[in-house]
């Protein structure tokens, strides 16, 4: 395998999960070289080549000029594998550099094994191995997956540059407005998922929090749906928090959401489905409906 | 304006899986089945471009076999104008690129302005399809929007990025949009327009009329995760759950020593 590795950088800065790039290519034993639309100025440590596109010409979001520079890294690295992580970047570009190079694509990677890519199906329920049919694979891993090679050694940087125009806009970031609470703080946060059926069940999981000393927070549904604020939002998108205790209350546990608790010291899961995938990081899982458990916990914490 | 959506059905995820004899896929019977959550937003961002605009045309397109009937129906009465069954018995065998093929082959002729698809299936989840579309189309595709708005020939999304960022992109139409949770809030169809939908056009057309690529992917096996975590599981009543749990917080964690 020849992998190009696509790097990650955004508002001026690399990204660390670059890191996790390189450390799957390492754990493969795979020979790699790196692409990245970036600046000079944070080049990531590693002693590898280094396609670099200067992000002051090009554009931090510009998918059509990243797609051609991606294509002119891969051929003069001689790739077959072009590895994206799979993020609102890797997903986005993932796709267009697989179809030009007519390549199959493999989407979030959580396992290379001996016959094939493994990827997660029906909400990490499942399992899927996959191969590739094609000369060349594109593949995105997911989050977490893969451990993060340690920072060290420094790129031998070629420069790529484009004329090319996009066909799109870009018309630059804007950052979520910071809220009421600061769940990386909360030492204990429970949370309310899907499984808590309706707004109303919502002030039961604030009930159980406050029994317990803690903070409220909930799954992207549930803030989705205008139950709770974004601010309380546990995940990828929301809050990474590691309490001392979690309390996972009708959450099924999608990667998603795990990728905001997995670190906490003990978690606790109630949910009706025992299969669900929360149980892959909890400590405890109670399996009953939360509108009985839940109140029935606060009382005997009250009383 | 010409719109398009597509969707996807696929099983209800609370759904207790069992692996088919071939090795690489679900058994499909004693399973509830629905829109990918993702699609619903579509077809709704779809359903509101519709009457933003009042003069268009909004059609709703899914591969598969005859149980996906269903959510053409709901979308139908959700107001989408017209529905096309791209009728695949094997649709589960189908990869990314031969669906996404599927679909262009379709869309190719129709000068569609918008097409809307979710950002990614929940079996499959490979994000894959819509901006495959896209680019067979050689048309712009905006992904993982949370925010949509047309004007003057341009759509213009807020696309979700990491812990609560988003960047702000637009593109001249025609575009295609792949569509993140919390876009919109998808409607419930009301009777009067589950009565009206029953009327509208359903057009069946087999999967072989519009696809002729081979799969990039080769399926090799479905299987159950080998269990990582070790939780203990708790079944029971109620207040004996309730009592084992706090056992366990005093013994194991410090947070109820206050
Ligand atoms: C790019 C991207 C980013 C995302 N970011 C986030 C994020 O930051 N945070 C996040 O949470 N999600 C995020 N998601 C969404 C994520 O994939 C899941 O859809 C979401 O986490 C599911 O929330 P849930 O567990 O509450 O709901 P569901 O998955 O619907 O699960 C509900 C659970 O409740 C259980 N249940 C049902 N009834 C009861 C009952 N009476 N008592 C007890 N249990 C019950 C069910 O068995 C089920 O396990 C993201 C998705 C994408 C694609
Ligand atoms: N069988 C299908 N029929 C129609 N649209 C589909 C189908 N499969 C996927 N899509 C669309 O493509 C999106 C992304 O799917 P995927 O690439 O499988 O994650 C879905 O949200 C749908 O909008």
């Amino acid at each position: 395998m020849k992998a190009l590795l696509v790097g990650e950088y955004r508002e001026g800065k690399l990204l660390e999960s670059t890191y996790e790039l390189i450390g799957f290519a390492k754990q493969l034993n795979a020979e790699f070289d790196l692409f990245m639309v970036g600046s000079k100025d944070q080049l990531p440590q590693v002693d590898a080549k280094l396609y670099l596109a200067d992000v002051t010409t090009v554009g931090e979001y510009n998918p059509s000029l990243h797609k051609q520079l991606i294509l002119e890294a891969a051929d003069k690295a001689g790739a077959d594998t072009i590895v994206f992580l799979h993020s609102s970047s890797g997903w986005d570009l993932a796709p267009r550099v697989a179809l030009a190079l007519n390549a199959a694509q493999v989407s979030e990677v959580v396992e290379v094994t001996a016959d094939g890519y493994l990827l997660p199906a029906c909400n990490a329920k499942l399992r899927r191995t996959v191969k590739s049919a094609t000369a060349k694979t594109v593949v995105t891993l997911q989050g977490g997956a893969f451990m993060a090679a340690d920072p060290g050694g420094a790129p031998q940087v070629e420069e790529l540059s484009s004329s090319a125009d996009g066909n799109t806009e870009f018309g630059g970031y804007e950052q979520a407005e910071a809220g009421e609470v600061d769940l990386g703080k909360a030492e204990i946060i429970v949370s309310a998922g899907r499984g808590v059926g309706k707004p109303e069940n919502v002030e039961m999981i604030q009930a159980l929090a406050k029994a317990l000393g803690g903070e409220y927070g909930a799954s992207r549904p549930v803030v989705d749906a205008g139950w709770v604020p974004h601010d309380r939002q546990v995940g990828t998108t929301g809050q990474v928090v590691s309490p001392k205790l979690y309390v996972a209350c009708g959450i099924s546990g999608a990667i998603q959401h795990l990728a905001g608790m997995k670190k906490s010291e003990f978690i606790l899961a109630i949910n009706t489905d025992k299969d669900a995938p929360i149980n892959e990081v909890a400590d405890v899982l109670v399996v009953a409906d939360i509108k009985q458990f839940a109140p029935a916990l606060t009382a005997k914490l009250e009383g | 304006m010409n719109i398009l959506v597509c969707i996807k059905q696929v099983p209800d995820m609370e759904s207790r899986f069992k692996i088919a004899a071939s090795g690489t896929w679900f058994e499909e019977s004693d399973l509830a089945w629905r829109i990918n959550e993702y699609d619903e937003f579509a077809v709704e961002q779809a359903v509101q471009l519709k009457e933003q605009l009042g003069d268009s045309d909004l059609t709703v397109l899914t591969i598969g076999p005859a149980r996906v009937k269903e959510a053409l129906k709901k979308s139908l009465a959700m107001g989408c104008d017209r529905a096309l069954h791209v009728v695949d018995d094997a649709a589960h065998e189908k990869d990314p690129f031969q669906i996404a093929s599927t679909i262009a082959a379709f869309a190719k002729e129709k000068s569609f302005d918008v097409i809307f698809t979710g950002m990614q299936s929940q079996d499959r989840g490979s994000g894959q399809v819509g901006v495959l579309v896209g680019e067979l189309l050689n048309i712009p595709a905006l992904t993982t929007a949370v925010e949509f708005a047309c004007e003057d020939g341009a759509v213009t999304v807020r696309r979700e990025l990491e812990g609560g960022l988003k960047a702000v992109v637009k593109a001249q139409t025609p575009a295609l949009v792949t569509c993140q949770l919390g876009l919109n809030t998808p409607r419930y169809p009301t009777l009067p327009n589950i009565m009206k939908a029953k009327k509208k056009e359903l057009l069946e057309v087999p999967v072989n009329d519009l696809l002729n690529e081979e799969s990039r992917l080769t399926a090799l096996s479905l299987t159950y995760p080998e269990k990582k975590g070790s939780a203990l599981i708790l079944e029971g009543e109620i207040s004996d759950l309730v009592d084992k749990v706090i056992g366990i917080l005093k013994e194991k964690t410090a947070v109820l020593a206050k």
